[in-house]
């Protein structure tokens, strides 16, 4: 089998996806094996120079540099894969995307004059196209895994779509939201971290973004009648996934 | 068929009679959940009390002097028989391919407080896995030497309503032996020759009329505590009828398609099957792959459920749910003969946006 040339780029993020890749262990020796790995940020300095099969891209798009930059990847590759909710949904830095870019830099920076930024945060999918979303905050190694694999073998990843609750019934873990009226975010998450956080009691944080359709008006409803007020649910679903999450709640980025 | 008493205080002979060949599955809390686990008599949470509502369930320590003093939790035998996650079997492409099946690991399973509602959710599952037209080896090879305790119930909670479908609160056939907690002792009444052999060597009470009396006036006692009733008669035609009600729309804009609700249904049975096979089940030579074929649980909520080449025949959430009632209410009695919803009320208790089948359908009679 022909070995396939695989980059993996990074953009705005904090490169734990990256290390998702090389946290697959087992797995690593197998990955060095069955693809030519050109470009890796993360794991060493290699010149960005000919063209992939596959692009493994994270982070989101927040600088103008980073605008040319993924056009770039895009025409030297196959297939592009977004891994990771920055890449995906703009990460937590899409935050920014809700407020003033100006007032944030004077918040954080010295020197704000010296930062040279968009004034949003936004996915690889407003920029280009994308073959495959890998979601994730950081992505599962598993699924990252079975996406490899089934590139490979030219098949459709077994990645589901549905809810993080489809996992969390098949684990036997109790219902927080019904049971403890915790404000879990499960109904509307896509499934693929196997339940972490339920499983130790505490609520989905929404770490894999909205899961296919999912309906964000009828959790936020549910949340209120166990007694969260409206601006706490907001700031609930305000994290990593803020820009798909509120994009799924009505299309416009407002609740 | 022979009937017993039981002595309260000897509830753990019944247990360590049963350990002994058998897994013992009965109630235990977790996380403040009544859930199913392999337990010994003093785990049964006695005296909590479960308060469910739609969207809402809590236990509490209360006042009711019975052992079985709670109803039904999340969990059914269908976690036990029909596992979530399994291995169907290994398989390895090289020159030719290569399978290998998982070996029966496990010992038989005892159910010690099957409520009769899930008793005719499992009759469906025998329906349908051991006579359907295909027969599943595994869920034979799990059902086949497990033993069925059926309790009738004395308090429902606010979400059951059986009476509706027929099933319950008092088990009439189908079981290996029918529990029913009297004020000082256990009724027990074998259903089959495996159940009696079971009772045999227990320390027994003899029956008595008054016995079976309190028996009868127990269980009307549940009968009436009931609180949830659907218009069963009226069924499938209420749903045929109403295919383009209004309120199948107004439910999708509740509905979160989270897929809790079929997961919990004792009925519900959908599987899907995968290969897993990561990178490391891929060799550099392209026609060596090892894998292993999973099976697990699936919900006619999740889109690529039902997806065939070109899409879902179900697009909208709309369809969706309509797709899930009518197969609990309408289609399984015109397949298989039995009821496909047997009124548990899970559904309703653990749907996180509360929608109760009972109202959806009473709904449906409503003008347009
Ligand atoms: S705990 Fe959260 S993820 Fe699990 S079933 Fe409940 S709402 Fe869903
Ligand atoms: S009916 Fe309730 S439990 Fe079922 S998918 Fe819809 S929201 Fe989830
Ligand atoms: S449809 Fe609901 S009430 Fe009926 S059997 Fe299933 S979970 Fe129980
Ligand atoms: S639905 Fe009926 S049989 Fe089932 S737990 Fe409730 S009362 Fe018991």
């Amino acid at each position: 089998m022909k070995r396939p040339w695989i980059g993996v780029f990074k953009f705005t993020s904090c490169d734990g996806c990256q290390l998702s890749v090389l946290n697959m262990e087992d797995e690593l020796p197998d990955f060095v094996s069955l693809f030519q790995v050109a470009y890796f940020r993360e794991a060493g300095d290699m010149p960005l120079r000919g063209r992939f099969d596959i692009a493994l891209v994270e982070g989101s798009v927040s600088t103008g540099w980073q605008k040319a930059q993924i056009i770039e990847v895009r025409e030297r590759t196959r297939h592009l894969v977004t891994i990771g909710a920055c890449a995906a949904a703009g990460g937590l830095q899409a935050l920014r995307n809700w407020a003033d870019i100006e007032d944030y830099k004077r918040l954080v920076y010295p020197s704000p004059d010296m930062i040279e930024t968009l004034p949003c945060s936004t996915p690889v999918s407003d920029h280009v196209y994308v073959d495959y979303e890998l979601w994730g905050c950081p992505v599962n190694c598993d699924e990252l895994s079975e996406m490899l694999g089934s590139f490979l073998l030219d098949r459709k990843p077994g990645i589901p779509a549905y809810s993080l609750c489809m996992e969390c019934k098949r684990k036997g873990v109790p219902c927080l939201l019904v049971a403890k009226s915790e404000p879990c975010l499960g109904p509307v998450t896509r499934a693929g971290c196997g339940v972490l956080c339920p499983s130790m009691e505490r609520p989905c944080y929404g770490c894999f973004g909205p899961k296919e359709g999912a309906n964000i008006g009828s959790l936020l409803e549910a949340f209120r009648n166990a007694g969260f007020s409206s601006h706490e649910c907001v700031l609930l679903l305000d994290k990593m996934n803020t820009y798909a999450f509120r994009e799924a709640g009505t299309g416009e980025g407002r609740f | 068929m022979l009937k017993q008493k039981l002595k309260k205080e000897h509830l753990g002979l019944l247990f360590d009679k049963l350990k002994v060949t058998h897994g013992v599955l009965g109630p235990k809390v977790e996380n403040g959940v009544v859930t199913l686990a392999e337990i010994d008599a003093h785990d049964i949470p006695s005296g909590y009390e479960d308060h469910q509502q739609p969207g809402g369930y809590r236990l509490i320590k209360g006042e009711r002097p019975e052992i079985f003093s709670f109803s039904i939790g999340p969990d059914s035998f269908k976690r036990f028989l029909q596992p979530p996650l399994r291995e169907v079997f290994a398989f390895r492409r090289a020159a030719g391919i290569s399978i290998t099946r998982p070996g029966a690991e496990q010992r038989p399973l005892a159910f010690i407080d099957m409520r009769p509602c899930d008793l005719s959710a499992l009759k469906l599952y025998d329906r349908i896995f051991l006579r359907g037209p295909v027969r599943d080896p595994y869920y034979d090879s799990l059902r086949r030497d497990s033993l069925v305790f059926v309790l009738n119930c004395l308090y429902p909670n606010d979400n059951c309503f059986c009476p509706s479908m027929g099933t319950g609160p008092e088990a009439t056939d189908g079981f290996d032996v029918a529990l029913t907690e009297l004020s000082d002792s256990f009724l027990l009444e074998a259903g089959t020759a495996k159940g009696e052999t079971v009772l045999a060597g227990l320390p027994a009470g003899e029956v008595d009329d008054s016995d079976m009396r309190e028996k009868g006036a127990r269980i009307e006692l549940c009968r009436k505590r009931i609180k949830k009733f659907i218009r069963a008669g009226e069924l499938p035609g209420l749903i045929y009828r109403n295919v383009e009600h209004p309120r199948w729309a107004e439910i999708a804009e509740r509905d979160l398609e989270c897929g809790n609700c079929t997961q919990l249904c004792p009925t519900c049975f959908c599987n899907s099957t995968y290969d897993a096979l990561g990178l490391s089940g891929i060799s550099k030579k392209s026609y060596q792959v090892s894998g292993r074929r999973m099976r697990k649980w699936d919900s006619c909520f999740s889109k690529n459920f039902a997806r065939v080449h070109g899409g879902n025949f179900r697009p909208s959430r709309r369809a969706r749910y309509r797709q899930w009632m009518s197969h609990k209410l309408a289609y399984t009695m015109e397949q298989f003969g039995l009821p496909g919803c047997v009124g548990c009320g899970r559904c309703i208790t653990w749907c996180p946006a509360g929608i109760d089948i009972t109202k959806e359908l009473e709904a449906l009679k409503s003008a347009r």
